[in-house]
């Protein structure tokens, strides 16, 4: 393996893992606030249709990108509305939500554009283009440091540079401010929040709309800067993958970050490679592609550090007993 | 404070739940252009109106019995078992092995082989994630979820590497002998001159699910195990209390839950398709969810449960054939299901609670 292969397998490890980064993000603010979230995955695909949709009628990727989110805070609603209002199991409401999703984009999918679920290739303004970095091409000669800032950290769509700059940003927002505090306290302790004066409800609310609004850049990073164009079932797993790399990362922003990185190489490599051998032992294709789910399980065992959920994860808030 | 009859609380919400959903779903034909009394009434003609229509809404039938128990007996215990897919692709590798195995003299053998392989698989699949919850207290949900992909890939491994006959281009275990072929309703039902469709999938194992609708139904009431395991769902700490072992519970519960899972699999593998393929499930694991939460992880609930989604997958296929709907339709009503008889229960529930204690007090 050279050092052009290993920055090609880097620069794709970065574009995969966005996705999974942004949703991972968006299932750390629903947790870490004691909803639990297994609707990642639906509201992933519902926004990446809605943004390939709403980015082929009108031409603009931007209107996409808010189509996108829009549909996916409209579920993200749905999962609040079961959840926090109702008191629902919130693991039944994400199945639900999953499911939901996956039925209504071919359905509207057939009904707009008669494509058997696909939406139309997007081109031009209705996708997300690579951007340059400055100095990208004068930097591009120089031995090492060339290639890594030309092809690695530069010409990536803006919702890289998004989902990357959202990780110090959450880690600001969750352990500097007052609103993360109340976050994480609601999903340790919500009776002491509302002893406080603050709204359980409110809180998680606000919660779940981030979720919502991350799912919408992650689903929309798919459909129109990663592929162009929705098909059905685009997200293929991607949603749970987001899901096992928050538990990995133990439901912090900056471990998020690692655990997407490692999950999205693992995908780059089984994209490049259909066996790996090592000399001794062949590592199969499948092998790789099964890594993360084997991962997490090891790391939830709590056989390689214990990842522990926030404490009220899953627990509808009743007050007053 | 009074409390609603016993009959509104199994029949009642569920119904009205179910009408909601299904009220919706409507709406949504309407949304796409399409006419929702029309639809539902080649779905009835398509799925209820022929033995043919039968044939295929109890082979789906089948598949969401077995799910729908496995989803009930581990709700029972509290737990949730969101796994059955990959349980049921174990079983399927169970059925496989089965049938590859040994030179079967007759399908009553080799369906007994089969059952009796396919449960084990299932439980096996089923084992690793109860006793992760049991003894290292990972969440039950999540480590299913994972196993489910997983198993995914261990399939594929194993059928594109190891069980694929040499010289065949897709990936799919070898064609079982003709032996352990089960008899279809057609040839069944022939025994006893009763007439019925020809080249339909239902089959033998549908009697086996009924079957295991008894015996879930024996072992929840009428077994020690039963009572454990229904005391550990209502309330953990009553239980441990009372002396009953949190990693005994989890564990049977799981694994009977795993092994129905995986007994879907002799419907698919060995009923209809006489060879392991690559998505022999294809979502029935989690259907067993919808039908478990709809039936109120009763047997007789479960089994109508099924039955409505067997009318459902086989007249959702029927629309696709004759209108312009999709058979996603289907998964979007799955969903309202799910969400109205699960998730939004209180929903209707609460205000069902109300008129009854209001006109309780009337009445009076």
């Amino acid at each position: 393996m050279d050092f052009a292969t290993i920055i090609q397998i880097l620069d794709s490890t970065v574009r995969l893992a966005t996705p999974l980064l942004l949703a991972c993000l968006a299932g750390l603010y629903s947790e870490r606030s004691g909803v639990f979230d297994i609707g990642l995955e639906g509201k992933m695909l519902i926004a990446a249709f809605a943004s390939a949709a709403a980015a082929a009628a009108t031409g603009s990727v931007w209107l996409g990108l808010l189509a996108g989110i829009f549909a996916s805070l409209m579920l993200a609603g749905l999962h609040g509305l079961a959840s926090i209002t109702f008191r629902g199991n919130q693991l039944i409401s994400g199945v639900a939500i999953n499911f939901l999703a996956s039925g209504l984009t071919v359905l509207l999918g057939q009904k707009w554009f008669g494509l058997g679920g696909r939406t139309p290739s997007l081109e031009g303004a209705a996708r997300f283009e690579p951007i340059t970095l400055p100095f990208a091409g004068s930097i591009a000669p120089v031995p090492v440091l060339g290639p890594i800032y030309s092809e690695l950290i530069s010409g990536h769509s803006i919702l890289v540079y998004v989902a990357i700059a959202l990780v110090p940003a959450s880690a600001w927002l969750l352990y500097r401010t007052r609103f993360g505090l109340r976050l994480r306290a609601v999903g340790e302790n919500p009776a002491a929040v509302d002893t406080a004066g603050v709204s359980v409800t409110g809180i998680r609310y606000a919660a779940v709309a981030i979720t919502g609004i991350l799912c919408g850049l992650a689903g929309a990073y798919l459909s129109t800067a990663l592929a162009a164009g929705f098909g059905r079932e685009m997200t293929a797993g991607k949603g749970f993958i987001a899901l096992a790399a928050l538990i990995f990362a133990k439901w912090r922003p900056w471990y998020a970050l690692a655990a997407c990185m490692l999950f999205g190489l693992l995908e780059a490599v089984s994209i490049r490679y259909q066996s790996i051998d090592l000399g001794f032992v062949m590592i199969p294709v499948q092998f790789t592609q099964a890594l993360p789910y084997i991962l997490t399980v090891v790391i939830l065992a709590g056989f390689i550090g214990k990842a522990v959920p926030p404490r009220a994860g899953g627990e509808p808030y009743v007050k007053e007993r | 404070m009074g409390r609603m009859p016993k009959w509104a609380d199994a029949v009642l919400v569920p119904l009205l739940s179910l009408i909601i959903a299904f009220v919706i779903s409507g709406l949504v034909i309407l949304a796409i252009g399409e006419d929702p009394v029309e639809a539902l009434k080649i779905m009835v003609t398509g799925a209820l109106g022929s033995t043919y229509g039968w044939g295929y809404t109890l082979y789906y039938a089948t598949n969401f019995i077995f799910t729908g128990l496995a989803v009930a007996i581990a709700f029972h215990a509290g737990l949730f078992n969101i796994g059955g897919e990959g349980q049921a692709t174990l079983g399927g590798l169970g059925v496989a092995v089965a049938c590859l195995m040994l030179p079967w003299p007759h399908w009553s053998l080799a369906l007994l082989a089969s059952v009796v392989l396919s449960a084990a698989f299932g439980a096996a699949w089923a084992a690793a994630p109860a006793w992760l919850q049991a003894k290292r207290g990972s969440h039950i949900v999540i480590t299913t979820i994972m196993f489910n992909f997983i198993a995914a890939a261990l399939l594929n491994y194993l059928l594109v590497n190891v069980m694929r006959p040499r010289g065949q281009m897709d990936p799919a275990s070898a064609r079982f002998p003709a032996e352990t072929n089960l008899p279809d309703l057609h040839q069944m039902l022939g025994w006893f001159g009763i007439p019925f469709a020809k080249g339909t999938p239902a089959n033998v194992s549908l009697f086996v699910a009924l079957i295991a609708c008894v015996a879930v139904w024996a072992i929840i009431w009428r077994t020690r195990l039963g009572y454990e395991i229904r005391s550990f769902g209502k309330s953990e700490k009553a239980a441990i209390y009372a002396g009953i072992s949190p990693v005994r519970i989890t564990m049977y519960a799981m694994l009977i839950s795993g092994a129905l899972s995986g007994l879907m699999a002799v419907n698919t593998v060995q009923g209809e398709a006489n060879r392991l393929l690559l998505n022999s499930v294809e979502g029935a694991g989690f259907i067993g969810i919808a039908v478990a939460l709809m039936g109120r992880s009763h047997p007789v609930g479960v089994f109508f449960a099924a039955l409505l989604f067997g009318f459902l997958y086989q007249g959702g296929a029927e629309l696709a054939l004759w209108t312009k709907i999709p058979r996603e339709l289907i998964t979007v009503i799955q969903a309202l299901v799910i969400l109205f008889t699960g998730a939004l229960d209180d929903m209707v529930r609460v205000p069902l609670k109300r008129l009854f204690l209001a006109s309780g007090r009337g009445g009076q």
